[in-house]
């Protein structure tokens, strides 16, 4: 591939593209795809042929836009009409009122806070592309990134521009993106590797499958951006197999990109090589944690080992490996393409750019946001979000899945940033957004996610293997009203204990949504304690 | 001065540390000089006195009768001590839990005995779900591990007890000792 | 040529400490003769720093670090034996002892055993969490030993020790959380093995009587280590 043949892809596509007068494009993102858009997308497609309208209308697949709860969404013409929970039997009314107007009954206001008040980023192009051609990406600019990466830029000024960005690691960690890439490419070795974590295994999150199932080769052109950076030839994808349209998508992308030679060999002519896998994560939520899931890649048990060392310096194959989050390499193409300063531009002072949430629980409008880093968690609940559904009153909001907290309302005003949350007592987190209202009863919100880290722990050591199972044993015992102070203050005990001493960060933040509910809703404890302190 | 009673009880347990208790030999003599045996298996007195200062307690919790009990000790008594690995940690008794009561008594009433297999409904009380240690279901104040103790840990328990002081066990004794 | 060997000095329980760069806390502490309590640890065999008993605290930071595997460091200023390190590896062991069935009295290796030791040492009397007497099996199958999963803590000694020293991999762990345990093969019948070669090196290092030798009694099976100082100096002066 040469840039002109770069060039000429966008211009055929986009000469394609104005032959159609009508575009209506089906949405089968993660959730219109489980809405059974597929058979939207096909009676569209049916309806078109059928009035023999293949040459004056284009029906396409895109990636998701957000509202998904609403699904199957169907946009007609860009940004003309947007429609809602689309069966197949409307595609006969939506293809006869292409050109006369619209389908009231399905209309979806696209001036809804939901809409207006996210920035897109990550997902500027969800929504917009077929994620399964990759002349779609190609006509939005794709792939010029990497063109000027490879031809303009040195690696040292490639990490300049990620470190000036302020770009912060999305997996959950918030580790500075820049410095992680620097002590890769500095680490000694001629074999590097890189590693795009897709694991995400949070109950509720969806945000990297969506991006990964929305926008495949934004991924593939950020990994090799990295790649070039630090020096790796090889990269991984760690999908989990749970994921089966994102990997089928991402399969797909590989092949289109090493087809037109923008993966492999000397690519854009130059002496930088780079070839892509995909690895399958087996379901274990541990194998999302680094060490956990090199181990993986390489054939082993996937459980974490101590750091140091880190694998920046010791990973795969105990090569120099760079590890990082899809939404975090998801940032890079916009990065390069528009430069470290202007992404340092959005956010706030210590956390740069914008973040995806899986926004679910009680709140009217459920499903994937991309909002600023520091706006405020009243802005996502009330704004976008649009309230708490049936008139009930806002309790908390939980971030971070089960590593994270839940934040009072007290907090709402709170902007979204690294440090903010992490001050409430609550993570960043990969994007997890639960909204509870009154009747959320903390306890068991607390005994859910403890739960979850008891059966996902991988049992290598002790203080999570079974400290887990204890905590867990005295929640359901408070649940169930059976419990004394006695056992409240045993909580606390183990809570300390799991924290300081357990391996990896499982363990290490299994007892936070414990933590925070009893920072905040110890009340709710000790009602249901059942003898209370002194008796 | 007034001598510093001192109870024994037994649970669920094979009546080791007793023997081990009566292992002190002519110690117990020694100790019967500050101290007073007021109720024991080993003593014939039937019912617990209303306070006493030093309770050794042998066995595990197991049956519904060691639950009434244990709770009418610790009423009365000032220091409960945990005496032998039943009472600590429910040792051999507990090995039941992993099998369940019903399966338990089973095996011992049913298919062990040839002449007239019957499940006692009287007399023997009935068995708790769970055979757990004694602090599960009350405080217990000094713990003492040992299958059995040896009598020179318990001479040294009871003496350092006797004369108003909280034993120091390190080193002294361990499980299954 | 070897590079030439750097000294760090540091200090461990206010004691000044020269140690080889390439040592960790454990060994550095060990050779001025101060103990840290260790459980998955074995010289001989790689560290997985698993069961977090030698985790120690290290001036400047709020983290524990696992001795076993942490480098020493120019300047570092360790805490072995706080209270509050006792405290948690009390609780820790307490874990292990609640989460199956380590009846002590009726044990082959009572009067043998690391984990029983450890909590001797650790002046751990009892254990304040609720016991969970799970069902476990025992695997008789092998003609010469058994794998008894009542008392198995999981510290992986005998994984590693088969897969590192013996190279046959015969152990390793399935399943997660509470539900991983030890197995050997295709989670076979131990005397099905195929790949077994009955050295029993495993049984002799395992901490506990979770491996022994068939018709040993209650305490009488005895570890013999001898085996692991000796193989590891010899591939050290191979290498
Ligand atoms: C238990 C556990 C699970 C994790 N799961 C994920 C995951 O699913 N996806 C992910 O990107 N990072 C996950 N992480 C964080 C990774 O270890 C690692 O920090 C991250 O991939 C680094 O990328 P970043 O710097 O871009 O965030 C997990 C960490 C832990 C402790
Ligand atoms: S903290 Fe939990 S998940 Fe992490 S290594 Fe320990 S047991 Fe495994
Ligand atoms: S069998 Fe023994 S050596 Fe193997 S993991 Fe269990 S306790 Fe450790
Ligand atoms: S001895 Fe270091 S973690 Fe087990």
């Amino acid at each position: 591939m040469t840039p002109e043949e770069l060039d000429e892809i966008a211009t055929i596509e986009r000469e394609t593209t104005h032959q159609f007068q009508h575009r209506v494009s089906v949405c089968v993102g993660t959730g219109c795809h489980s809405a059974h858009s597929e058979e939207v997308k096909t009676a569209l497609e049916k309806e078109v042929s059928r009035q023999g309208l293949e040459n004056w209308c284009q029906v396409k697949g895109v990636g998701c836009r957000g509202l998904c709860a609403s699904g199957p969404m169907v946009e007609v013409d860009t940004a003309a009409r947007l429609y809602q929970g689309v069966t197949p039997e409307d595609a006969v009314e939506i293809v006869e009122t292409l050109d006369t107007g619209s389908v009231p009954r399905l209309e979806c206001p696209t001036d809804l806070p939901f809409f207006t008040r996210q920035t897109k980023i990550v997902l500027e192009h969800a929504g917009r592309i077929d994620p399964e051609r990759i002349e779609d990406y190609i006509v939005m600019g794709g792939y010029t990134a990497l063109l000027k990466t490879l031809t303009e830029m040195t690696p040292a000024e490639v990490i300049e521009q990620i470190t000036t960005s302020g770009l912060r690691g999305r997996g959950g960690g918030g580790y500075p993106t820049g410095l992680k890439w620097r002590t890769v490419a500095i680490a000694a070795g001629t074999q590097k590797y890189i590693i795009c974590n897709g694991d995400e295994g949070d109950p509720g999150a969806f945000m990297d499958r969506s991006i990964l199932e929305s926008d495949p080769h934004r991924i593939l052109e950020g990994m090799a951006i990295a790649a070039y950076a630090v020096g790796a030839d090889e990269g991984y994808v760690y999908v989990r197999a749970e994921y089966p349209l994102a990997i089928k998508r991402l399969r797909a992308a590989i092949i289109q990109a090493e087809r037109n030679g923008l993966l492999g060999k000397n690519i854009f002519g130059t002496p930088f090589s780079f070839h892509v896998e995909i690895r399958l994560g087996a379901g274990a939520f541990v194998c999302g944690e680094e060490t956990a899931l090199i181990a993986s890649i390489e054939g082993r048990r996937g459980t974490p080992r101590p750091r140091p060392p880190y694998p920046a310096e010791f990973g795969l194959w105990g090569c120099p490996t760079l590890i990082n989050n899809v939404e975090t390499i998801a940032n890079i193409v916009p990065i390069v393409r528009n430069g470290g300063a202007w992404f340092a531009e959005i956010g706030t002072e210590n956390s740069k750019g914008t973040k995806v949430f899986a926004l679910t629980g009680r709140v009217n409008h459920t499903g994937l946001i991309e909002v600023p880093m520091g706006i405020t968690l009243r802005e996502i609940v009330f704004d976008i979000g649009g309230g708490i559904p049936d008139g009930r009153k806002f309790k908390a909001v939980q971030t971070g899945g089960p590593s994270g907290g839940c934040i009072p309302e007290e907090y709402l005003d709170m902007t979204v940033d690294y440090a903010s949350l992490a001050q409430v007592g609550s993570i960043m987190g990969s994007g997890g957004m639960i909204i509870m209202d009154e009747t959320s009863n903390m306890v068991d919100v607390a005994r859910y996610f403890m739960e979850f880290c008891m059966t996902e722990s991988c049992g290598k050591c002790i203080p999570c293997r079974v400290g887990t199972v204890q905590m867990h044993e005295l929640l359901c015992r408070i649940a169930a009203g059976q419990a004394t102070p006695h056992d409240l203050e045993l909580l606390e005990e183990l809570c300390d204990l799991v924290k300081q001493t357990s391996l990896c960060g499982l363990g290490q933040s299994s007892p936070n949504p414990v933590l925070s509910t009893l920072r905040y809703f110890r009340n709710e404890y000790m009602d249901q304690l059942a003898a209370k302190p002194g008796e | 001065m007034t001598k510093v009673t001192l109870a024994t009880v037994w649970l669920d347990g094979c009546s080791g540390c007793h023997m081990s208790f009566l292992d002190m030999d002519e110690r117990l003599l020694d100790l019967m000089e500050h101290a007073e045996l007021v109720y024991s298996p080993l003593v014939d007195l039937k019912t617990f006195p209303d306070m006493v200062d030093v309770t050794l307690v042998e066995g595990a919790v197991s049956s519904e009768e060691d639950l009434a009990k244990i709770r009418k000790v610790r009423e009365h008594t000032r220091i409960l001590v945990s005496l032998g690995d039943c009472a600590v940690t429910g040792n051999v008794p507990a090995m039941r839990n992993l099998f369940g009561v019903a399966a338990i008594t089973e095996r011992a009433y049913q298919e062990n005995v040839d002449l007239h297999p019957q499940v006692p409904r009287e007399v023997i009380p009935a068995l708790l779900p769970h055979c757990c240690p004694v602090h599960e279901v009350v405080n217990v104040d000094v713990f003492v591990p040992g299958c059995p103790p040896a009598a020179d840990t318990i001479f040294f328990i009871v003496s350092e007890l006797v004369a108003g002081r909280r034993p120091d066990l390190s080193g002294l004794t361990r499980f299954g000792a | 040529m070897a590079p030439p060997t750097r000294v760090k000095t540091l200090k461990i329980n206010n004691r000044d400490v020269g140690a080889r760069q390439d040592e960790t806390i454990l060994e550095a502490a060990a050779d001025v003769g101060i103990t840290i309590p260790t459980l998955c640890q074995l010289d001989g065999l790689s560290n997985g720093g698993a069961c977090r008993l030698c985790l120690v605290e290290v001036k400047g930071s709020s983290r524990l670090y696992p001795a076993c595997v942490t480098r020493v460091e120019e300047g570092m200023e360790v805490l072995t034996n706080t209270e509050r390190l006792t405290n948690y590896r009390r609780m820790i062991l307490e874990l292990l002892f609640a989460e199956r069935n380590h009846i002590c009295a009726v044990c082959v290796s009572n009067g043998h055993c690391e984990l029983q030791t450890l909590a001797q040492d650790l002046g751990m009397t009892h254990v304040h969490f609720p016991y969970r007497h799970p069902h476990m099996v025992v695997d008789a199958s092998h003609e010469r030993f058994v794998i008894d999963h009542n008392r198995c803590v999981l510290c992986t000694r005998c994984v590693r020790v088969c897969d590192e020293v013996e190279g046959a991999h015969t152990w390793d762990v399935m399943g997660r959380g509470m539900d991983a345990r030890v197995i050997t093969d295709l989670s076979q019948p131990w005397g099905t093995s195929d790949t077994c070669t009955s050295c029993g090196k495993c049984v002799h290092v395992c901490p506990t009587g979770a491996l022994f030798e068939k018709g040993k009694s209650v305490a009488e099976m005895l570890k013999k280590r001898q085996f692991l100082p000796y193989l590891k100096l010899m591939r050290e002066e191979r290498s």
